[in-house]
Parts: C-alpha cells; structure tokens; sequence
C-alpha cells in the first residue's frame, strides 16, 4: 500500500472517508493528485459486517462523548446520541438506506421562494441545478442509481406494496420503488440486491454502494492514496502566512503525529466538521479556523423527520427486502397553501424487533407499548423527511467543560424545531396516516424522529463571505487551502436525502481543487 | 439455550440466587428452540428472591401475556451482570415494594401488584429495569421467535427467494412502479 512521508507537504489531507471524503480522495488520486485519507474509524468489510442491529451499531457507529440541549425529544430520550453516524472507514455510506434524489430547482434558491420566514436564517444557494446537473449526472452513474443511466428499478416488497396501495388510493400520482444506490442488476463488478433487510446494518453482499468497498479501493489502486484508518485528527495548523499546512492525529493507540499538507479537506460529517475548525482556534484565528463570519456551527439542520407505522389485519412482514423499498414524492413540492413552506418525501422504512422497542416511543411502558410491538408482523412503515429551517440557534458549540479521550472539548448539539419544521410535521403525519388508512389500517403509530441521520449546513456555502464559511466549491472565505467536503457545506438542507448532493458536490470540488493546484493557486 | 446464559448443570454456586421455571405449554415456537422445558438461571450476585421480583416487575412494565418468563429471565440476567450497584438498587427497590405492600409485594393479587410498580415511575429503580429491559428483552432469539421477526437472513441468502414481495391480499403494483425481480 502507498505510504506518503509525514513531512511530504504536497500531498492533500482528506479528513473522513465517508461520501463526501471517501469520494473527494478517488476522484484527486484519479487526476493524479496524492492524497492522504485519516480516518477516524476502523476499517471493515461486507465480510465482517454483522445482520444484528445492535451489534453494528456498536461495530460502526460514532460513539464517542456527544452532549445536547434544546427542545428537541432526542435531547431527553438520547441526550449523548444527538447523531445516529458512523466511525469507520466509508462512514455513514456503510449504513446508510440509498435513497438518492437530486435537490429541486427553487430549492437551491431557498430565500427568494420562500421569502422572509421569521427566526429562519434562510440564504439562497450560491449556485443552482445548472450548475449541478453535469456532477449529478456524474455522480448517478458512479452511485449505480436506479431509474437513471437505463438502470431499472428495483423490485418492490411487502412494505412498499402496502405504501403504493395507499398511495394510489390517495390519489398520489408518483410513487415508485424510488432512485436507489443499490444495484437492481450486477454493475461496477457488484452484485445484485438480496433483498437481505439490514441496508442500516452495512450491506453484506455489496449491493448497495459504499465509498468503503468502490471508491477507497479504485483510489487504492492508483497508487495516490494512502489511507490511514484509526486516525482521528485532532487540529488543523496553520503557517504564519494564515494558510494551513498540517494536521495533528491521533492513532489507535493514542500517540499523536502530524502530517504536512498542501491542501487540507474537512469531511468528518456536519458535528465533527466544525467541532475540529473550532478546536484549531489559535492566535491568529482565535474564534476557529474560517470563522470570520461566525457562522461555523450555525444553522445546523437535521431534516424535519418522523415515521408512521400502520397496523393491518394482515400480515406484512416489512422486515424483508431492502429497508427503503419505495416513495412518495407527491407531498415535496414548495406550496405554502399547506401551512408551510417547502415539501418532504415519504419512504418506506423498516426497523427489526430490537430498534423497533428503542425507537417507537422512547420512554413507553406498559399495555399500549407492548400492543405496539405484539402487531409487528402486521406493520408497514414509512419515514417522512423533508425541509427543515436553517436557525442560526440550532448550533454544534464546543462543551465548555466536558473533555474526550484525547482531552478536547466535546461537541454540544443545540436543537429547537422552527413553527415551519413543526407544521410540516403535523401535516406529513396525517397524509402519512391517511396513506396507510387508505390501504386498510387498523391503527397508525406516530413515531418521534431518531438521531439525526441526516445532518447538515454547520459550515455553509455562501456567494457573501459574511453569511458563510466556503464559497460554492467548498472552498473556505478566509483561507485559500482549506475545503469544507462534506454535508457542513449544505446552504439549506432541501427536501431530498443529501447523499447523492454531498457526493455531487465532492466531485465538482475535486475539479476544481485539481485546477487551482495546477495554476499553484492554492 | 445454554449459550443463552441458562445452565441446567450450575447448581454449585456463588454468592448469587439462582431462579427456575417450566415453559409455558402455549410457547410453541419458544419450545423448539429450548433443549428442555424447565430452566434456571444461575446469578451472579443478587439474591433469588430479588430476582423473582424483578422478574415479575419487568412483566408489569412490559406485558407481554404470552412472551415466556424464560424471556423475561434475561433481563434479569443482564441486570444481574451489571454488578452490585445495580444489585443495591433493584434489591433496595423491592425492599420498598415490599414496604408499600405491608408484606410480601409478591403475594399481592395482580392489580395490587400493578399499583404499586406503577406508582414508583419516576424512581431510579423503575427507570433502570425499563431502559435495560427495553434492550435485553427485545434483542433475543427468543423473542425474535416470539414476535415473529427471524433477525439475520444473510446465511439463507436473503428474502430474495424467500418471500420478500409475498403479500397478496392487496393488488400488485405496475411494473412502471415496481419492476420485476432480475
Ligand atoms: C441509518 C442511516 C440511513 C441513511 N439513509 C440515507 C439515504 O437513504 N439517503 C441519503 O441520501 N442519506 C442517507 N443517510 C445519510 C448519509 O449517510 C449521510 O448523508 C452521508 O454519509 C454523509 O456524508 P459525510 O461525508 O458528510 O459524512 P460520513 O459519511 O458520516 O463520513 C464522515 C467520516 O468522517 C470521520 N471523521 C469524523 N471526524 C473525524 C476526525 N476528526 N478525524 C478523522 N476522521 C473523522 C467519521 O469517522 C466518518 O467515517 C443515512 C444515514 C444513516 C445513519
Ligand atoms: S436489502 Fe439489498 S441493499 Fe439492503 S443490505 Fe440487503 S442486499 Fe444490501
């Protein structure tokens, strides 16, 4: 395997391999561009993977010390799990579902549709569908995504028979298996989809795609990257002339080592993203790295979230087959007439016995629990994600006591719904009822969001260095050499699942940060 | 069922209780699964008489009617593990259970029994059998069997072939929205 010196300072660092910075380093190594991957986690394969939910839990996730406040219900029901996110090389792509949709047209120019919504800190994108649509056509064809480049979709299962039975009934008029990163027929020497129902557990026949097992090997065998999983870095330095220069990890054992860089790119998800900015404060930047405009841990969103589960006289046993079977995108237009704006998506989701008891109603006990759980072979369920409000109050700050392993601040997650995220809520509920109603249900459970899965906008895109940390390439307002490559860029979180946008964005910033380096502007 | 942490031979023991029972005639699925239908659990540190009551707190916070005590014996189990400050405080727990009920809490008719569980919601004791339960009961062959979910799939290749579009009391879907398996 390529092993660059520590003191090499051409090489890029990329921090995190998961979709932003697992993609980042394939596409610099494939340009030619060395670059050294530090990741935190350790690092698996389908192989080692485990069809338990929480033995992987535990096998991939960030477990690390979190803390949270705000008004939010994971605050009391998971005070230290603000994030349900990976620690292991690929990151959250070993968990995630697959859904992968492109952000709509008005919703990159979320301030001029949705006007001046109060307590929003609402900014338009600093580029447009336009300007995307060539990186997402490229993206969709890397990912494997059904219902583009002639990949047909995937084959329905039981829970997706029961949404698109209600759908219809409804009178919704797009509904399908959806745009998967999962292979409906072999590709990119990956196999077909087993329709095995641990998606959420990392994908023990590789069907679904994972920096893990297509981008990190590709760039392996370029020779350009050298990866270091167990290597968590702790801060980011600078030169005197305020560019940075090295990065200071820890390895698995604990012992420190700085590695030199040319270019430093930050995508350890949007808490550990600006948490590390934060924790590199020094003279020079005493409130943080790019902190210029305050903005580092702003606005952090999560996705208005929740799920209905529908009982049936039947049996529908949703546990098999692909976790995300399916979706309704009929409700993820802007129309204000609802009582909000923006719009959300319904997809079918499945959890299996364990973190169905967790997550159902986190606290319950007794009769109406237990009834909950006695229906399980007879549910169907669905998860409603859309738009939620940037608030500059909803913020990752450092904890000003509590301390990690390596003796530095933990991250405080600050969370409180906005009216808007609140409205859209109620009303995915109901239609999400009224789906299950239409296709016979006998009761519907409405279930509190999760740990974020989707989290976003910390350290936001923006044309004005004065509401942002990067510009629309990722690139930091105030230092030349330092990108932010992960989900943190998000200007406003849209109604779509982000991970095709993160993975779209990583490769138009790879272009871009090949170019610079070859002008020797960076 | 051994690996399970039952242990028909464990009669030789330490400072912990040991708590018995006979599977249910009604728990059929649970019944194949077992290799005999008494069983024991052998524990660590606290006492058998805590552990009944535990036991039989855990069924009140999550009823259950025909999910076996032999279920509801691993949380016991993994209470059990946790040490002695855990031991302390369920065993503290029942000593005031058994105070509200002016004698033995666990003679009381059920919805006595109830009453008084249900009246010590908000304690420390409460809170723990619950959150472990919520854990341990639920993350088990057993129940898995009971609740009709089969956990792990990759060993018999996935539903692919094994039923995962199945369903047949609502119409099939076109294939524009739902394509064949290839
Ligand atoms: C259960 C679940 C289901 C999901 N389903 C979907 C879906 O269907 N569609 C969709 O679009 N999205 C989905 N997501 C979200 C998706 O996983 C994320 O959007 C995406 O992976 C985020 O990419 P990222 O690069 O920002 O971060 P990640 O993929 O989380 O990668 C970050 C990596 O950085 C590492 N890291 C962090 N800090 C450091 C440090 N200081 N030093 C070194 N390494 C560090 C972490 O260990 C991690 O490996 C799902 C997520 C979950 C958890
Ligand atoms: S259902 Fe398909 S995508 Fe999900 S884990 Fe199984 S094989 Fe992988």
């Amino acid at each position: 395997m390529t092993q660059f010196a520590k003191d090499d300072d051409s090489v890029v660092v990329v921090i995190g391999s998961g979709a932003g910075g697992g993609t980042l380093a394939n596409e610099l190594c494939q340009k030619g561009v060395k670059v050294v991957l530090l990741e935190a986690g350790a690092r698996q394969t389908p192989a080692t993977f485990i069809n338990d939910e929480w033995a992987a839990f535990v096998q991939l996730s960030w477990l690390d010390m979190r803390t949270t406040s705000g008004s939010w219900r994971v605050a009391t029901d998971f005070p230290n799990l603000p994030a349900w996110i990976c620690k292991t090389v690929g990151g959250s792509t070993t968990h995630w579902a697959g859904a992968s949709l492109r952000i709509q047209e008005d919703e990159f120019k979320a301030r001029t549709t949705y006007g001046d919504i109060e307590g929003a800190n609402l900014l338009d994108w600093p580029i447009g569908l336009a300007d995307l649509e060539p990186f997402y056509d490229r993206a969709e064809d890397k990912m494997g995504v059904t219902r583009t480049h002639d990949i047909p979709g995937l084959p329905g299962n039981n829970n997706f028979k029961v949404m698109y039975a209600g759908a219809t009934k409804l009178g919704y008029k797009d509904c399908h298996t959806g745009r998967m990163a999962i292979n409906s027929r072999p590709r990119d020497n990956r196999g077909s989809c087993l329709q095995l129902g641990f998606c959420f557990q990392g994908c023990k026949s590789g069907a679904k795609w994972s920096t893990l097992y297509t981008e990190i090997p590709a760039a392996e065998a370029t020779g350009n990257l050298d990866l270091r999983s167990g290597s968590q870095v702790l801060r980011i330095e600078h030169g005197d002339n305020g560019k940075v220069s090295s990065v200071v990890y820890a390895d698995a054992d604990g012992a420190q080592h700085q590695q030199k860089a040319k270019v430093v790119c930050v995508a350890g998800n949007s808490i550990e993203t600006p948490r590390l900015l934060l924790n590199s404060a020094s003279s020079m930047y005493p409130d943080g790295l790019a902190n210029s405009s305050g903005q580092v841990g702003k606005n952090y969103m999560r996705h208005m979230t929740g799920s209905v589960y529908g009982v049936f006289e039947e049996p529908v046993n949703m546990y098999r087959g692909t976790t995300m079977a399916g979706i309704i995108s009929d409700e993820s237009g802007n129309d204000p007439d609802r009582g909000f704006v923006g719009g959300y998506e319904m997809e079918t989701l499945s959890l299996g016995i364990p973190f169905m008891a967790a997550f159902l109603d986190p606290g319950a006990w007794g009769r109406d629990f237990t009834e909950a759980m006695d229906s399980y072979p007879h549910m169907a369920g669905m998860w409603l994600v859309g738009e939620d409000m940037p608030q500059e109050s909803n913020a990752v700050t450092l904890h000003p006591s509590d301390k990690d392993a390596h003796g530095l601040p933990v991250p405080n997650v600050h969370f409180d719904d906005h009216p808007n995220d609140i409205a859209m809520r109620e009303h995915a509920y109901k239609q999400g009822s009224a789906v299950y109603d239409a296709a016979g249900a006998k009761r519907n459970y409405l279930v509190p969001p999760y740990p974020s899965t989707h989290n976003l906008g910390t350290c936001r895109m923006s044309a004005d260095a004065k509401d942002g940390v990067c510009n629309q390439f990722g690139q930091t307002h105030d230092i030349d050499n330092l990108f932010i490559s992960d989900g943190s860029q998000f200007t406003t979180g849209a109604a779509e699942n982000p991970t095709l946008t993160i993975v779209t964005l990583a490769i138009r910033q790879a272009e871009y940060i090949a170019d610079q380096m070859s002008k020797q502007a960076v | 069922m051994s690996q399970t942490g039952f242990d028909r031979r464990g009669f030789l023991k330490t400072s912990g209780g040991m708590i018995f029972g006979t599977l249910a005639a009604s728990s059929g699925a649970l019944a194949l699964l077992a290799p005999s239908r008494t069983w024991a659990l052998e524990l660590e540190t606290m006492d058998a008489e805590t552990g009944a009551a535990v036991l039989r707190v855990t069924r009140y916070i999550f009823p259950h009617d025909t999910l076996d005590d032999a279920v509801y014996a691993l949380v016991v189990k993994d209470l059990d593990a946790e040490g002695a400050e855990t031991v302390e405080l369920l065993t503290t727990g029942v000593a005031s259970l058994n105070e509200a009920a002016g004698g033995a809490w666990m003679d009381l008719p059920p919805e006595k029994q109830f009453a008084l569980v249900a009246a010590m919601e908000s304690t420390p004791f409460f809170q723990k059998i619950r959150g472990k339960s919520v854990v341990s009961l639920y993350n088990n062959e057993l129940a898995f069997a009971h609740f009709g979910y089969p956990g792990e799939s990759f060993s018999k290749g996935g539903y692919l072939h094994r039923g995962f579009d199945d369903l047949s009391w609502l119409p099939q879907p076109p294939e524009s929205a739902s394509p064949k398996a290839m």
